[in-house]
């Protein structure tokens, strides 16, 4: 069975956050945040490590099996309430194996399944039965209750209306029917792919803020790149000099920027390299450039370059070696050597990511995605089916109700009274 | 059959429409004694709606009813004058066989079928009491003061119950056209404290196919090959025939729209919820007013017969009206209407009140079946006369009671509906209702159902010795196909396209290709030409889903394991406090018998599920630390 967990208090700032894991893996903990296990069936203050990464110093408390609440070794972890905490704690637990968010009431039913509470026991704790189930409930309702939600209701409106229209095909393919219908089934499923496809994509911010944003500093050789990462990083993690093509490698360093986690790398100086060395550092450069979340193209002269690379919404220009400072350009002016313009940069990266951070998809969780994930497929099946013309509207159907499944999975349950209510509000079925 | 001097039975069965004669059947052939009651032997198996059986979802009832070794598909085929197969372009798990029957040959092959039948009597006679003692049924009271005692009672009284006619502004009790209603047994059931409803339904004019310009109309034939209900049919019977096919108009439309407050539906008369699914013409034209016209399909009523049964055109408008617009519409112009259309609104039991084997939970041994239960329909009757049939027989001779499910067949899904969730309107299958349906074909209806029946003892011995001679030229083919196997590269040069992944596929896995069939496979294995088409047929059917019925094992296990987690009848519901007070009040009404209706219980989650799972399990523990 799996290891499943959840914040087991409110979600929100809080003086204490307390993460509840319960299951046979629920030891893993210690070794995913490096940290010295806690005795069985007792407490410690522990220190928690992220990638090397201080994340927070929680007292932690274990149950072993047959002990605890739901059965099961049960490990708590009684964080300090901020979100970013939180965030990356149950970003971190979400990447172990076999390790997955809880559903709502699931801690409650895993206990009954394993004979933790009798009848009196469960009378006696119904209240704090509700708690918790409304509690997670909240949780629940919070993220359905934003954007999200909405976007969720009206894939599964659509699809129920998608099949609908199936069914109506299939069930009442002895009525008169209007033979476009298909038509207006690939339509919508089409429209639901785009966005499901778009809103999978948005995961990944979720994901980069447990696993954090790369910007990449590109520019021609010896623009100050590297002195630009020192300054940025405020220590000497690259050497610098005087002759161009230095960098060879990329030079990764970790970064908090307003809470959010950022990776910088500096990169090799791009030109037509002459040594086999230097061509390979030129070719990684780019590559990493390319993935990375944000690109500072630097220039040392106001004239920018992009060897090649689109230029996207959110990059930056920064004029390097700048002593004139009082341009208005539609770049930044800074001297990375004196550190003029430094803070200035580091704020307007802060504030692009925030605003990237803001528009994640609300699908924080793997099983949001993996939902989302499997209605894709099923979707991209369907369409497949309605292509080759109405002979298997069977599966087609069985793929959109695979698609409702998942959504249901986030939301409700559907019903069959709702196709059937969809299909006599539409057609003026009976003979 | 003998017409009976006997005093004592097994089981009663009250009505000989379509539930009432499969409920008779099944219970005799359990080898329960058995007694039918019917007002009029000769209008046992009496059509009383349209001249048709079977269609899309109700198809596959009456194949799971012959699997079963039940009636209706057996005479329904004896009686087709027109044999299709309904979406004969779409997949084999949604296609239905349907037929046009000829109502008298229809009533004469039921008939037959019901007084040859081994353990069963008949009688005619109006039932107007039923004896209860201890909430339980000891026998029933006819008219003229005999008393029969059984120990179970099938009531299969249709719309019998507190029924009125309604045409135009006038009302006339009774169940149907000609027949009274049984208003003596309907005040009996209240005293029962049954829960009621009112539903209404709706039946066209009666035409006279003499009249009708049959030249100018469009025809619609039966298939050059026909399907069969019955797995054991080998021919046709009775000579073929075509259906006409018309439309309504705008002329025919003004007429209604003009005349519509005269109607009674339109006039509040009615109070009872009609299926959404068969409106009235008057409705169609007031709810659909952007449409001009609607098909009508004219369906003769036999081959000796010249009534036409005008499907499309169901009304409750006054006599002279409907003789107005039905002139209006091509080829009706001189139309003689022989029996005028009318509505009837009836008395129904809400079936949530009856356990998944329909017997009712206040009266221990008495069972309901058919339209009286909130249902429309010859197939959806007969089905729960089978099932009622059977528990009845099964209770009298002291032995467990059959269970269907979700899982197994459209008619587990129809009862499981109907006791978890009741109707609000008269209740039809679709095929949408069955989420498993790829695996609950009409096709493979005998594999999944005729195993049971066997244990049971009611198929005959032909039926018998003709599904193990089946099963076994499937099991053949099947470990045949799964047996042979090829690479993709041998597969390209016998000129299929599969994907080039280096893993051999079984012909089976390559018969699961919607584009491979089985011709292309005899190509590259001559001996699989040693099957029989029908063999081949049935194993590719199962084949092109095997994908999906894989992906659905899962939830069809889960499913089957809920379907099996039996609630108690007892159980409280009030001492689980973290449930909700409506869905206790729900829960007490439905009384669910296992887990997996308590799943389907509009409102519950997964918690009171959980807990109620829980509770179960408490109970059990306590009880055997006591024991």
């Amino acid at each position: 069975m799996d290891t499943i967990f959840a914040l087991a208090t409110p979600e929100g700032k809080s003086g204490v956050a307390v993460i509840r894991i319960s299951g046979q893996c629920a030891f893993q903990v210690f070794e995913k945040f490096k940290c010295r296990p806690v005795k069985l069936n007792g407490m410690g203050l522990r220190k928690l490590f992220i990638n090397n990464k201080l994340l927070d110093e929680a007292l932690i408390l274990c149950f072993g099996e047959g002990r605890s609440f739901t059965g099961e070794d049960i490990v708590e972890i009684h964080h300090h309430g901020s979100l970013a905490v939180i965030q990356n704690s149950l970003g971190a637990l979400g990447n172990i194996p076999s390790f997955r968010m809880a559903q709502p009431g699931e801690f409650t039913k895993r206990a009954f399944e394993n004979g933790q509470l009798d009848l009196s026991q469960v009378e006696g704790l119904s209240v704090l039965i509700e708690a918790e189930t409304s509690v997670q409930l909240d949780q629940a309702q919070k993220v359905f209750s934003g954007a999200f939600g909405d976007i969720i209701n009206s894939w599964r409106k659509n699809l129920i209306s998608s099949k609908a229209l199936i069914e109506t095909t299939i069930d009442f393919s002895d009525e008169e029917i209007p033979d476009n219908l298909l038509e207006s089934v690939k339509s919508k499923i089409s429209l639901i792919i785009s966005s499901l496809r778009k809103e999978i994509a948005g995961t990944s911010i979720s994901e980069r803020i447990t696993t954090g944003f790369d910007v990449a500093i590109v520019g021609a050789p010896n623009v100050g790149k590297s002195t630009l990462f020192n300054a940025l990083l405020k220590r000497n993690a690259a050497i610098t000099s005087k002759i161009a093509g230095t960098t060879r490698d990329i030079i990764e360093a970790r970064l908090d920027l307003g809470g959010i986690p950022i990776t910088i790398l500096d990169t090799a100086g791009i030109r037509n390299a002459k040594g086999s060395l230097e061509k390979m550092g030129v070719q990684l450069a780019l590559q990493r450039a390319k993935q990375a979340d944000l690109r500072i193209f630097v220039s040392d002269n106001n004239i920018f370059d992009y060897f090649g690379l689109e230029f996207l919404d959110g990059d930056l220009r920064v004029n390097n070696k700048s002593d004139t400072k009082n341009i208005k350009n539609d770049f930044i002016s800074i001297s990375a050597k004196f550190g003029d313009g430094i803070e200035e940069l580091m704020e307007t990266i802060a504030k692009i990511f925030k605003s990237k951070v803001s528009k994640a998809s609300m699908a924080i969780n793997e099983r949001h995605r993996n939902s989302m994930v499997r209605a894709l497929e099923a979707l991209v099946s369907a369409e497949c089916e309605l292509k080759v013309g109405g002979e298997n509207l069977e599966l087609c159907a069985e793929d959109i109700n695979i698609a409702i499944r998942a959504m249901d999975s986030l939301i409700g349950i559907i019903d069959v009274e709702e196709v059937l209510g969809e299909i006599y509000s539409k057609f003026c079925i009976g003979k | 059959m003998t017409v009976s001097r006997e005093k004592s039975f097994d089981v009663i069965v009250i009505g000989g429409g379509h539930a009432g004669v499969e409920a008779a059947s099944a219970s005799a052939r359990l080898g329960s004694k058995t007694l039918l009651v019917t007002h009029k032997i000769n209008r046992l198996g009496e059509m009383s709606c349209n001249p048709a059986i079977g269609g899309l979802g109700k198809g596959h009832l009456v194949r799971e009813i012959d699997a079963l070794g039940g009636l209706i598909g057996r005479v329904a085929d004896f009686s087709g004058i027109q044999f299709r197969l309904l979406n004969r372009g779409k997949g084999p798990a949604v296609q239905g066989p349907r037929a046009q029957a000829d109502r008298a040959l229809y009533r004469k092959g039921m008939q037959k079928e019901i007084l040859s039948t081994e353990n069963l009597s008949v009688i005619e006679g109006e039932v107007t009491d039923l004896k209860v003692k201890k909430q339980s049924i000891r026998g029933v009271t006819l008219s003229d003061d005999t008393f029969l005692e059984s120990k179970s009672v099938v009531l299969t009284t249709g719309t019998f119950l507190r029924g009125v006619i309604h045409i135009g502004n006038k009302s006339i009790p009774g169940g149907r056209m000609g027949d009274d209603a049984s208003n003596k047994l309907a005040a009996r059931m209240h005293e029962f404290d049954l829960p009621l409803g009112r539903l209404k339904t709706g039946t066209p004019p009666r035409l006279d196919g003499r009249t009708i310009n049959w030249d100018i109309l469009e025809r619609q034939k039966g298939d050059v090959v026909p399907s069969f209900f019955s797995f054991m049919t080998k021919g046709i019977h009775a000579e073929q025939v075509s259906c006409g096919i018309t439309h309504t108009n705008k002329d025919t439309h003004g007429v209604i729209e003009e005349n519509i407050n005269k109607s009674a539906m339109y006039s509040g008369m009615i109070t009872g919820v009609g299926p959404r699914y068969c409106p009235s013409i008057e409705d169609k034209v007031a709810r659909f007013s952007d449409k001009d016209a609607h098909q009508v399909f004219l369906e003769p009523e036999g081959l000796n017969d010249d009534t036409v049964y005008p499907n499309g055109i169901s009304t409750s408008l006054p006599e002279e009206v409907q003789n107005t617009y039905v002139r209006t519409i091509k080829g009706l112009e001189n139309v003689k209407i022989l029996q005028p259309g009318y509505a009837i609104e009836y008395d129904y039991v809400d079936p949530r009140s009856l356990n998944l084997s329909l017997e009712t939970r206040n009266i221990a041994g008495l069972f309901l079946a058919g339209q009286i239960n909130g249902t429309t329909g010859y197939e959806e009757a007969a089905a729960q006369g089978l099932v009622a049939g059977l528990n009845a027989g099964r209770q009298a001779l002291m032995e467990e009671r059959v269970n269907f499910g979700r899982s197994n067949s459209y008619i587990g899904v129809m009862l499981d509906d109907l006791v978890t969730n009741g109707v609000t309107e008269p209740y039809r299958m679709f095929t949408s209702r069955a989420e498993h349906r790829l695996v609950l074909r009409a096709d493979n209806a005998d594999q999944r159902l005729t195993p049971i029946g066997i244990d049971l003892g009611i198929i005959n011995k032909n039926q018998k010795v003709a599904f193990y001679d089946k099963k076994q030229k499937l099991d053949n083919c099947s470990s045949k196909l799964k047996e042979l196997t090829l690479t993709p590269n041998r597969a390209e040069h016998y000129g299929l396209k599969i994907k080039k992944d280096g893993v051999k596929r079984s012909a089976f896995n390559l018969l699961s290709t919607p584009t491979i069939n089985i011709k292309d496979l005899i190509k590259i294995w001559p001996e699989l030409g040693e099957f029989s088409l029908e063999t081949t047929d049935q194993i590719s059917k199962d084949a092109l889903y095997s994908n999906y019925i894989t992906r659905q094992a899962q939830d069809l296990k889960a499913l089957r394991r809920d379907e099996s987690n039996l609630i108690p009848l007892d159980f409280d519901y009030e001492k689980i406090s973290s449930l909700s007070n409506e869905l206790k009040e729900k829960l007490q009404k439905v009384k669910p018998e296992t887990i997996a209706q308590v799943t389907r219980i509009s409102g519950m989650t997964p918690v009171g599920v959980a807990l109620i799972i829980a509770h179960i399990e408490k109970d059990k523990k306590s009880a055997r630390s006591q024991a």
